[in-house]
């Protein structure tokens, strides 16, 4: 198969990018969007032009990398997947393909089609974790959780972090990615001794990064490889409203 | 948080007001004496205003400082952009407010303090001696490009209240995964049932179906 691509090329974090021609000629239509952009790539350094950046590393569809806009959204037009899932049978033959890096204030353009996401390593630092001895592993059974909680944190934790929704959001908010994180821990007795002061740090980060706010438009659920639910933004508004409750009782 | 609290009580206020305005269906004896009912309420009448007044205020100085850093957290936009799922409504909450705000603008200039149309001067107390509130509901929507904006407003207050009516639910946090297609779909329900209710007084004046109670 054939396309014409347009993509993103962007020399550095100041500079500014423009979208350039390229065109992709004799691509399998199981390739993927990243395999194509390989041979793309194979092509420029025989011809000795620089090769385009992009991030990728599993590609497996579960280390979120990518960071990619395809054709208007956030990993292609194949949800839910990430870009490494889209295959070149979901184009046209000789379809034009526009490749844009995701574009927030909160992941600065590194080169390119990538992106620095850290943004998102940082909300997690500030409390996205359980505070506990790290030893061997407990026996399995010693701590009783009831099954729905334990699919439910589950679901949360299938967020693989690519930032598609925050990406994807008009208002570049992070709310899912930061609901997820909250909701997977605060589902579990392991996390619950640190409910109140975890949702209350992650979400100050999240605004601290300078995204945007929620707005309930759903269109990060709609572009989430990992298919996490808006409805835990709704948990995510409990536990915050909660954890408020608690905290101004507590002074 | 605040956004979703000052819309439930404007939404409050929208249903109330639809319930009164129905009654012009009923006949002048009914809105008339509502009317009444409402300016006899005084200082308490006053309170609501200015309560609602604070209402909106905070709504639209919240949201706008909102839309301000959402504008902020994307500098540059993309050149290409589809939307999945994001509704035109839920995108444009901020574009169908503002003009139902210059509406609402009007709208107390017209039938509140009276001020755009003279015709309401001439008007004679009804047999009971109350202001014909009747009367001038029929003379005000008489006019086709004064019904016309009305509905126009209206309808931008359906879309606006289309994702606004049960977005409220999931900012609060009372939303889950089977609840949110029941409410989004109540919420559409909802706001053409306001639509509906509103839109049917001009319509119904328009088509001749309510006659003014008294000539000017």
């Amino acid at each position: 198969m054939n396309f014409k691509l347009q993509i993103w090329r962007q020399k550095d974090r100041q500079s500014k990018g423009k979208l350039v021609d390229y065109e992709a000629r004799d691509i399998s239509p199981d390739a993927s969007l990243l395999e194509m952009l390989d041979i793309v790539n194979e092509g420029l350094l025989l011809k000795g032009e620089t090769p385009i950046a992009f991030d990728s590393d599993c590609r497996e569809g579960i280390c979120g990398t990518c960071s990619l806009n395809v054709n208007g959204e956030a990993h292609g037009c194949d949800h839910p997947g990430a870009v490494c899932e889209l295959y070149m049978r979901r184009f046209r033959d000789g379809q034009k393909i526009i490749i844009e890096p995701f574009r927030l204030r909160s992941f600065p353009i590194v080169k390119d089609l990538v992106v620095d996401r850290s943004a998102l390593d940082r909300i997690v630092q500030a409390g996205g974790f359980v505070s506990a001895r790290a030893g061997s592993a407990p026996e399995a059974n010693s701590i009783l959780i009831p099954k729905q909680d334990a699919d439910l944190s589950m679901e949360a934790a299938a967020c693989i972090g690519c930032g598609a929704c925050a990406a994807a959001c008009p208002n570049a908010s992070a709310m899912l990615f930061t609901a997820a994180k909250v909701s997977h821990l605060s589902l579990l007795p392991q996390g619950n001794p640190e409910r109140t002061s975890r949702v209350l740090k992650m979400v100050n980060a999240m605004d601290a990064e300078g995204f945007g706010n929620c707005t309930n438009t759903y269109e990060c659920e709609a572009v989430c490889p990992a298919e996490i639910s808006a409805s835990f933004i709704a948990k995510l508004n409990r536990e915050y409203i909660r954890a408020n409750w608690h905290t101004s009782g507590a002074e | 948080m605040i956004v979703a609290i000052t819309g439930i009580i404007l939404i409050l206020f929208v249903v109330g007001h639809l319930l009164g305005n129905l009654q012009i269906f009923l006949g002048p004896d009914w809105i008339n004496s509502y009317s009444e009912h409402l300016r006899e309420l005084g200082p308490l009448l006053w309170a609501i205003r200015i309560f609602l007044l604070a209402t909106v205020i905070v709504h639209i100085y919240v949201t706008i400082r909102l839309a301000i850093a959402n504008r902020r957290a994307r500098p540059k936009s993309y050149i290409d952009k589809e939307n999945v799922k994001a509704t035109f409504a839920s995108r444009h909450m901020v574009m169908s407010g503002l003009i139902v705000l210059a509406f609402i603008i009007y709208h107390l200039a017209h039938f509140t303090f009276r001020k755009t149309d003279p015709r309401f001067g001439l008007l004679k107390l009804d047999p009971l001696n109350r202001y014909d509130v009747y009367s001038m509901m029929v003379y005000g929507f008489q006019n086709y490009v004064v019904s016309g904006f009305y509905v126009f407003a209206l309808f931008l207050l359906f879309l606006h209240l289309s994702h606004g009516s049960s977005s409220f639910f999931q900012s609060l946090g009372l939303n889950n995964k089977k609840l949110e297609p029941r409410l989004a779909l109540g919420g559409r329900i909802f706001a053409w049932l306001l639509f509906i209710g509103y839109a049917s007084i001009p319509v119904a004046i328009l088509l001749g179906l309510i006659k003014p109670a008294q000539q000017l």
